[in-house]
């Protein structure tokens, strides 16, 4: 009984010192709430687009109209793919940038990442367009509208992300983006890795395996 | 999208942080508001849980009619009260209202109002999140009701099987309104679980272990992780049938090869963790109400809290024994009678460990208690017939009947809802300040009690007789009439008693004035939440609690002496916080935008139904709405204080309190956009 006396005096002492002020200067993990939110965000997001996977593989070989093997451009695929990847790497020297306080660098690298995602979409609208003239309309087969929901879902993803961009350079072009706050180019980028991840799977399973 | 972009953007203020108008809009609310405008910009974890829980009563009275009409309707063989149709919408939205806008957000205004409160935080780890989630799931319901007066409701059951969900079988828009209504909630739960699990790991008390963390706030954050994986794939399979619906696609149309059983796959892959998402918040409230009325710590700690990650994990593997009848095969029915077999393990270490916290406790047997030990008992009763369910053979008799139906009825609501119940009288002082009668109580819990079990236990024998569930009448001669008559006098008598609810909170909240307050702990309790005064100061802690050990309020008040006696070492008046005026704590800044945003998704839901351009008048409200919440601070620099140096704003130096306070902006500048895709996009 003594110990636990002595017990709730140390503990009545650590209360009175504990500091009262803010929420979150420090976290329990160790990452910050924003960077371990975005994490759990993405987590969830492989769900999604487990389940739409899915889907396409239950329904890739079509009754009617065209086959993936008789529409699929591979190497133009390939090529936009290759753009699209390259922009993670691009994203990385903007991070890298920014942590270096370098903002003209920042501004140039992330322009760079969107330009390059854009590429990616344009190249996406180029395709749907080839493909809707050659007959695979959304609603032709269950090939076309597995094949155009997923990857339509993933191209919306990539404009968030471009809009993302431009939204980060408007703001380090007024200044809101010092130094301190390079983390928000940090978590941009995760999300921007990420659905350049997806974009491999979706690659892979939809043009690649036969 | 890009065209919307540049009105939200020009920013009024320019580069000056002081005199801050977001986007031109609104001049900011402020802090200290009262009035009902408090409540629509508010940020505060506690008010956000009171709307939930206010709002899941007023959608329980609706999914409580609806249970109502369709025991009249089966009052008598060839009831007359309702058509075939208007039975079909309104077992439909019976079952959708009580599972997604009152089981759910009652486990939402518990973990809101408690969790941080649990773990001795400020607020949740992104207030203004919090509260575009309530909104989302406030609008999504409005909606989803709304469609009784557009239409009609849903009329395909609350899972909606394809392709009895296509055109062709329900022309009516009323199953669009189900799914638009469920992808709106959806975001809605996506957003809460992303907030809570940052708020549990990230925001801990000092000292506070997750070892430490009260059960329910282990039960709140494996509940978090099951929304987090499960809601996207039921947000897949509903874009899918949105696809489907609004846009021909084929994704459920036979005629092109599709395959139905794949919306079941899917829709069952969220379903079943989704069982174990309404029924864990309530077995955390009864975890820590069972302790505090026995007076002892809870049997076995690890246990409860491993048996509750272990059936988050096996939740994922056991959806396809809702699929017996549906044609997988030999191999897939024997898996998965096993797996679900074995998911009744971890569900009875919980049973066994509650019935040993009372076992030999000092138990006094208050409305709460008596409403976990309610939980404990009915429960078990679902538990058991659940598990008849993995008997595949036996489960193909039963499949579609009322058996079904009692078994569901009886772990949800002798559950989850006898759970929640025992929650809301245990925490009723900590939350309005003043005690609900335990009179009235005790007699709404037997009144609760008899009228549940005339209701759902006949419903065993109907189900075992071979009375389909879902068809709107039956003729006589087949033994039904009695048991039926039963149930409706039950279904009755459990209205009277949530009657007997609503009334005992104005009672008891007018004989209040006359009666002493309940103080910071009326049940001596055992964790930290009941330190703090009732009902909750706005800050919460004053200061912010150490812990040391599991139950760390109760040691501040009890030691043990060597042979095991509990020995008082602390009048509870010297361990409890004292109301403090609170000005030196920085409190998160109300705001317009999380209710401007969550409106606009209701909006570009009716346009997808009923006009596109509707639907665009949505998108840019949601899109306005988004920078609107990205460019304002999460905190007002006017509201801010100088009293003390670690709090200013100045942006100069990189100093951790600057970071700290304006990530939660940048947080939503990625979040949101991502949403956005699964609700307009």
């Amino acid at each position: 009984m003594a110990e636990a006396l002595t017990a709730r005096e140390s503990i009545k002492a650590a209360d009175a010192h504990a500091p009262a002020a803010h929420i979150e200067h420090d976290t329990n993990t160790g990452i910050s709430n924003t960077k371990l939110g975005m994490w759990l965000f993405l987590a969830s997001e492989c769900l999604l687009f487990g389940g739409l996977i899915t889907t396409y593989l239950l329904y890739k070989r079509p009754l009617e109209g065209p086959t993936p093997k008789e529409i699929f451009d591979i190497p133009f695929t390939s090529t936009s793919s290759f753009v699209l990847l390259m922009s993670s790497l691009t994203m990385v020297l903007a991070v890298s940038a920014i942590e270096r306080g370098d903002h003209e660098r920042l501004r140039i690298w992330i322009g760079a990442t969107a330009l390059l995602g854009a590429t990616f979409i344009a190249g996406q609208i180029y395709e749907f367009t080839v493909f809707v003239r050659e007959g695979l309309g959304f609603t032709t087969s269950r090939f076309s509208s597995a094949f155009y929901t997923l990857t339509g879902f993933h191209g919306v993803h990539v404009t968030i992300g471009i809009i993302m961009l431009m939204s980060l350079v408007l703001l380090s072009l007024r200044g809101k983006l010092p130094e301190h706050r390079s983390e928000t180019v940090e978590i941009v980028g995760l999300y921007w890795h990420f659905v350049d991840v997806v974009w491999i799977f979706i690659f892979a399973v939809v043009y690649l395996v036969p | 999208m890009a065209l919307t972009e540049a009105g939200p953007l020009a920013l009024t203020s320019g580069d000056s942080d002081t005199v801050y108008k977001p986007a031109g809009v609104f001049t900011r609310p402020k802090s200290g508001a009262t009035g009902w405008k408090s409540w629509l910009t508010t940020v505060d974890h506690k008010k956000i849980g009171i709307m939930y829980g206010a709002a899941a009563l007023f959608f329980f009275i609706i999914g409580g009619v609806e249970a109502l009409l369709i025991r009249v309707q089966l009052w008598a063989p060839r009831g007359t009260l309702l058509s075939a149709d208007q039975y079909n919408q309104v077992f439909t939205m019976h079952g959708t209202t009580m599972i997604f806008l009152v089981v759910m957000p009652i486990g939402a205004a518990f973990a809101n109002y408690l969790m941080p409160l649990q773990i001795g935080a400020r607020d949740v780890a992104y207030p203004r999140i919090n509260a575009f989630s309530f909104w989302a799931f406030l609008f999504g319901g409005v909606f989803l009701n709304s469609s009784w007066l557009l239409g009609g409701g849903a009329d395909g059951g609350w899972f909606n099987y394809a392709p009895n969900n296509g055109v062709i079988f329900s022309p009516t828009h009323g199953i669009d309104f189900w799914n638009l209504g469920l992808i709106i909630t959806g975001v809605a739960s996506l957003a809460g679980a992303v907030n809570l699990i940052v708020t549990v790991l990230n925001m801990r008390a000092p000292g506070m272990t997750l070892m430490k963390m009260p059960i329910f706030t282990w039960m709140t954050l494996v509940t978090q992780f099951l929304l987090l994986f499960a809601i996207p794939v039921l947000t897949a399979a509903q874009i899918l049938l949105m696809m489907d619906r609004l846009f021909d696609a084929n994704f459920f149309n036979v005629a092109k090869g599709a395959n139905p059983l794949l919306w079941e796959h899917l829709f069952w892959i969220f379903g079943h963790p989704e069982v174990y998402l309404m029924i864990l918040p309530a077995f955390g409230i009864v975890s820590e109400i069972l302790p505090t009325f026995a007076r002892k710590p809870i049997f076995g700690y690890p246990f409860i809290v491993f048996s509750g990650i272990a059936i988050g994990f096996m939740g994922w593997g056991v959806w396809a024994h809702h699929m017996f009848v549906s044609g997988i095969g030999p191999i897939s029915v024997t898996t998965f009678a096993l797996t679900t077999m074995f998911i009744a393990v971890p569900t009875g270490v919980k049973i066994l460990n509650w019935t040993a916290t009372m076992w030999g406790g000092k138990l006094s047997f208050t409305s709460p208690m008596l409403f976990s030990i309610g939980l404990v008992t009915m429960f078990t009763i679902g538990g058991l017939s659940g598990v008849t369910h993995s008997v595949a053979p036996a489960d193909t008799q039963q499949t579609d009947t009322y058996y079904i139906v009692a078994h569901f009825h009886y772990v949800l609501f002798g559950g989850a809802f006898f759970g929640f119940m025992a929650g809301f009288y245990f925490y009723w002082p900590k939350v309005f300040g003043y005690l609900l009668n335990e009179k009235l109580g005790k007699a709404n819990f037997w009144l609760m009690l008899l009228g549940f079990n005339l209701t759902f236990a006949p419903m065993h024998i109907l189900g075992l007789q071979g009375m389909s569930r879902r068809i709107y009448t039956y003729d006589a001669g087949y033994g039904f009439e009695l048991w039926n008559k039963v149930a409706t006098i039950g279904a009755f008598t459990l209205a009277s008693s949530i009657a007997l609810f609503i009334f005992n909170i104005f009672y008891s909240k007018s004989k209040a004035k006359n009666l002493p307050a309940p103080g910071a702990d009326p049940w001596d309790a055992r964790t930290i939440e009941w330190m703090i005064p009732s009902p909750t100061p706005e800050y919460n802690f004053d200061p912010i609690p150490t812990v040391s050990r599991v139950d760390d309020f109760w040691y501040r008040k009890y030691g043990e002496t060597k042979d095991g006696k509990l020995v008082r070492i602390a009048a509870t008046d010297d361990v409890v916080q004292k109301l403090s005026d609170g000005k030196h704590i920085h409190l998160p800044s109300p705001s317009y935008w999380p209710i401007v945003l969550a409106f606009g998704m209701p909006i570009a839901a009716y346009g997808l139904i009923f006009n596109l351009w509707l639907a665009l008048v949505g998108a840019i409200i949601i899109v306005g709405g988004l920078y609107g919440w990205v460019l304002e601070p999460p905190d007002d620099p006017e509201a801010s204080h100088d009293d003390d140096g670690t709090d200013t704003h100045a942006s100069g130096g990189g100093d951790a309190a600057v970071t700290g306070t304006s990530e939660s902006a940048d947080q939503s500048n990625e979040l949101d956009p991502a949403k956005e895709a699964e609700t307009v996009g």
